[in-house]
């Protein structure tokens, strides 16, 4: 028998309700309307009350009202067919419900059981097998998608028996298991696994080292991600954080992408479907849109249901981690979820903290940071979740709750920067401020001059001390004003304004600058970089000003032309011209 | 508010704040409507059989054997083509001494559209503004603020965007306005002779601010109907929004609410969210389009209230006057009009984005130059050249009084830039120089 209870109290999307049995922190119940069942999770119990948020508007909700307690938590399913989906927060496929509106108390099931899967038996009977074990594989979207013992199962299991090779629904029965005590464990293709619970069915977790290209030169060269790493993305609105979120996801070299907007705009995520379908993943030359699943949660969708949708977001994501594959996870923004817990913490009366946020919000983001990473599945292969958060700090304060727990928790730092956007210096990612601690990592190091080649890493230090440089000499151009410099100081800080121009600034609504492979990027740093070695000779400083800009602007051009077309190489020859007319006699001895 | 029949009534209120009112009442539901002594309430809490009521006209004189009766529904409007031409108060009741409209009775704040049903908005929303169509593009759909200080003539410009974009239908919800900018937008939307366009929900400064609370939703119940009901592209204006903000914060310190940033509800952000994404484009040709207005304390925008909104909001508007032309402006650097990239290049000229994105940089450049001279410092060639350009593109494109179209713009700004600044100094693509800019002989 299940617990029962009756509405006692409402608060908003607060909900008191007496039990009649016991109950669990973050159970799921149903309260029960005359129109709909309205889920919820507990979140707190004091005596025979249990207090729980309502995913829904509780308007018209009365006391007296019945509500049904489920005996889990909140719960995913995980499964093929998940890819392509529109999910909300709590899983629901948000194109199988009806209607322009969406209605208080429909619930859609992601998952098609009626759909036939040809499925491949991996495992044989008599193999010994434990959670997250491969037991089969079929196909979803045309990449491999493999079918796992359910990973609630605990300790060592016996294969029974498999099924042949053949085409099955989500409702067959594909192994049998046998645990110790000899007990049968039929196993279907979908599985279920509580959202707050992190996924750890797997051998070891390392540091994570390969560089996960993005196409963002900024990104690539300056501050590098890697498969299985953690960064984020504060600034202040209007600085380009959602366009530059899209193009990773865009152009990322994933597997799988799993984009959740979380309490943002609904217009964004109507970007992402239109767009994705259409468009091609570079990697594949096949839609975007069959690698991707997106968990919306829109700004104006019910408060509790957008916290859960990162957790959604997360578990499916590991979900397909343990396949094997390198899956990138992008959470638009973070800091709306904390938002969320926020209004909770505040109408349970808790004791605020900075803010009025939580007290244990940096807890809270840490562990989920932690969810990440590049992991050895049992079998000896790997997978890996690259997560990349946004945080929208308020008032562009970076010295605010939200930010300074992510910082904590993740290991790449991308700061937008309001004056950079105010000059259209797009993506307006600080070259400075921003940071990667992977580059640090000896075993990232040694991947990037296998992979890259062994000037990579050194020329990038080079690129970042010259821009670091050109900012102090145009910090004393200000204060000493133009003739106030010598003649240096001002090819110097042109120097670094071309690697701004050329390397940072990236077009993301340019067909071809928006995504630059790393072997293009390579070609234009080493030609960038040959540029600010170069030795050359002026006369007054204007002259200075107006030559870089020519440079600049052939190097532009380059950047919208097709890699090593003509017109790359008919850009490429009027530069070297250019160049040859001012470089002095040092250069050419 | 006439009391229908076997409605209970009930005289026994227990507390009474300043903006709520509790007492003993069973089977209530929440957010259900309720009269207080003839005033309109709302439930907001029920513990057991206690239920609190927000008392929107505010509680001053209330005795606690007034009556209270339950209405047994939520906030709501009754929708229909009536609505047209048409004044209202926050409850949705007329205020222009004419009859009740009919039509079916619809609660507001109804529920959000589902993501996948909305259509990607394309339409652009010409208003001849250069510095809105140009450098901040409006597309219908969208929702967007002007950030402004009180002194600033935004209700003029947004009168005037009102009135150029042709829409079917325009929505004004005003919140806290003043009596003479309530009469100031009567008479320039009757002097256009489009008054049967346009339905208002008015509540000025003489009402209590508590009511102000229900304008957006209702504004928003109309401009569903509208938008749902007929495919008709609606504009609803809302000004001011720091008012209605402003509301919610003296709530929610009644209701002994934790104060987040700047004394307000820690759910500022998800109850504004509430109001802006009702902006859509619909699959049926229907639309919603917002402009609002959030005034800022001295430029502020890092305030909770201009903050919270630029996170929601599909970018901003700032006007400035421009003391070198002596004219209010579009602000080029802190303006932006997020789904600008969803029309310009595609429903305008090819050479709009580029084009746009170079003037503004050299505008920014002039603004370096200005502070160099400022600073005593001399100009270089390129620093004059920048400070004549920018004149002539904030007088000429800037300018809120400029009026024309897209292409006269485009064709302006080429003008403007060929006169003082050579090809590589503008970083466009070469074909679109060749293609368009003129010779300056």
């Amino acid at each position: 028998m299940s617990t029962k209870g009756i509405v006692k109290g409402i608060i908003s999307n607060l909900v008191i309700v007496e039990v009649d049995g016991p109950v669990s922190q973050n159970e799921i119940c149903y309260i029960l309307s005359k129109e709909a069942r309205l889920m919820a999770e507990v979140i707190k119990v004091v005596g025979p009350q249990a207090y729980v948020q309502v995913f829904e508007s509780t308007r018209g909700l009365k006391v007296g009202f019945e509500v049904e307690f489920s005996d889990h938590m909140l719960e995913v399913q995980l499964g093929p067919g998940l890819l392509s989906r529109n999910l909300d927060g709590l899983q629901n496929d948000l194109d199988k419900m009806e209607g322009v509106f969406l209605r208080s108390g429909e619930y859609t099931s992601p998952l098609n059981t009626e759909q036939l899967w040809d499925f491949k038996p991996l495992a044989k009977a008599g193999d010994k097998v434990q959670a997250a074990d491969w037991l089969g594989e079929t196909q979803e979207n045309l990449q491999p998608h493999k079918i796992m013992v359910p990973f609630v199962l605990e300790g060592l299991y016996t294969v029974k028996s498999i099924v042949e090779k053949g085409s099955y629904t989500l409702k067959d029965t594909i192994a049998v298991l046998l645990d110790v005590q000899g007990n049968e464990i039929p196993v279907t293709m979908v599985q279920r696994w509580p959202v707050k619970k992190a996924l750890k069915a797997y051998k070891e977790k390392p540091r994570p080292f390969r560089l996960l290209e993005t196409g963002v030169r900024i990104i690539d060269i300056a501050n590098p991600i890697v498969e299985g790493g953690t960064g984020f993305i504060p600034g202040p609105f209007g600085t380009g954080k959602t366009v530059l979120q899209h193009a990773i996801s865009k152009q990322a070299e994933a597997d799988i992408v799993i984009m959740a907007a979380c309490g943002e705009r609904a217009n964004e995520v109507v970007e992402i479907f239109t767009e994705f379908p259409e468009l091609e993943d570079p990697h594949t030359g096949r839609k975007l849109m069959e690698r991707t699943i997106i968990v919306a949660n829109t700004s104006n969708m019910p408060v509790a249901a957008r916290e859960a949708s990162v957790y959604t977001a997360m578990t499916i994501a590991e979900y397909y981690r343990s396949m094997g594959l390198k899956v990138l996870l992008m959470a638009d923004s973070t800091s709306r979820w904390a938002q969320a817990l926020r209004e909770m913490s505040n109408r349970l009366e808790e004791l605020p903290g900075q803010d009025a946020f939580p007290m244990d919000l940096s807890a809270i983001i840490a562990g989920f940071y932690g969810r990440a990473g590049y992991v050895i599945l049992n079998n000896g292969q790997t997978g890996s979740i690259t997560f990349i958060g946004t945080v929208s700090p308020a008032g562009g304060n970076l010295k605010e709750p939200v930010t300074e727990g992510t910082k904590k928790a993740a290991r790449c730092f991308f700061a937008l920067e309001q004056a950079r956007a105010d000059s259209k210096r797009y993506p307006a990612i600080n070259p400075i401020e921003s940071y990667s601690k992977y580059i640090e990592y000896p075993e990232f190091e040694e991947y990037i001059q296998k992979t890259v080649s062994d000037e990579w890493i050194p020329m990038v230090n080079e690129m970042k001390t010259l821009l670091q440089r050109g900012k102090e000499v145009q910090e004393q151009i200000n204060i000493l004003g133009d003739d106030g410099v010598p003649l240096d100081y001002h090819i110097t800080y042109w120097k670094s304004e071309v690697i701004d121009f050329v390397i940072l600034q990236q077009d993301a609504f340019d067909k071809i600058d928006a995504l630059c492979p790393i072997e293009r990027q390579q070609y234009m740093l080493k030609k960038v970089m040959g540029i600010t070695r170069l030795d050359f000779g002026f006369d007054n400083f204007t002259e200075i000003m107006d030559y870089f800009k020519k440079v600049i602007n052939i190097l532009r051009q380059m950047n919208y032309s097709e890699f090593e077309s003509d017109k790359f190489k008919e850009f490429e020859k009027q530069l070297e011209e250019l160049l040859k007319e001012r470089i002095t006699q040092k250069n050419q001895g | 508010m006439a009391t229908k029949a076997f409605q209970k009534i009930y005289t026994k209120i227990t507390q009474i704040t300043k903006a709520t009112c509790s007492l003993k009442a069973a089977n209530v539901g929440n957010e259900e409507l309720a009269t207080v002594d003839g005033n309109l309430a709302q439930v907001v809490k029920i513990i057991g059989d206690e239920v609190t009521l927000q008392v929107f006209g505010g509680t001053e004189g209330l005795r606690t054997n007034a009556e209270v009766v339950f209405m047994g529904k939520a906030p709501s409007l009754r929708v229909g083509d009536q609505l047209s031409g048409r004044f209202f108060n926050a409850f949705g009741d007329p205020i222009d001494g004419g009859p009740v409209p009919e039509g079916n009775e619809v609660e507001i704040g109804g529920p959000s559209v589902n993501p996948v049903r909305r259509k990607q908005p394309s339409e652009l929303i010409a208003t001849g503004i250069a510095g809105i169509d140009l450098n901040n593009t409006l597309v219908s759909g969208q929702k967007i603020p002007f950030f402004a200080d009180p002194d600033q003539p935004y209700n003029q410009v947004m009168a005037n965007v009102a009135l150029r974009a042709k829409t079917d239908k325009i929505i004004l919800g005003g919140m806290g306005l003043t009596n003479d900018d309530y009469l100031y937008f009567k008479n320039i939307f009757s002097n256009a002779g489009v008054l049967d366009h346009i339905i208002s929900f008015v509540n000025t400064t003489e009402n209590p601010p508590v009511e102000r609370l229900l304008i957006p939703d209702m504004a928003l119940t109309a401009a569903e109907y509208f938008a749902v009901e007929k495919n008709e592209k609606v504009l609803v204006l809302l000004t001011d929004m720091t008012l209605y903000a402003d509301a919610l914060s003296i709530v929610s310190n009644r209701m002994d609410q934790i104060p987040s940033k700047d004394s307000m509800p820690g759910s500022l952000y998800s109850d504004l969210a509430k109001i802006y994404e009702k902006a859509v484009q619909f699959p049926d040709g229907g639309s919603i389009t917002i402009i609002a207005v959030t005034t800022l304390s001295g430029g502020d925008i890092t305030h909770a209230i201009p903050d919270n909104t630029g996170y929601i909001t599909e970018g901003q508007l700032f006007l400035r006057r421009d003391t070198d032309v002596g004219k209010v402006i579009v602000d080029p650097f802190r303006s932006l009009s997020r789904l600008k990239q969803l029309v310009i290049g595609k429903k305008t000229r090819e050479d709009h984005p580029q084009l746009m994105n170079a003037a503004v940089r050299l505008f920014a450049d002039a603004a370096n130059a200005k502070t160099k001279l400022e600073n005593g410092f001399d100009l270089s060639d390129y620093d004059e050249r920048c400070l004549d350009f920018a004149k002539e593109y904030s007088s000429q494109i800037l300018a809120i009084d400029v009026n024309i179209d897209t292409t006269e713009m485009l064709d302006t700004t080429w003008k403007i830039l060929a006169a003082h600044f050579r090809v590589e100094e503008l970083n466009i693509k070469q074909d679109l120089v060749n293609k368009y800019m003129p010779k300056v002989s």
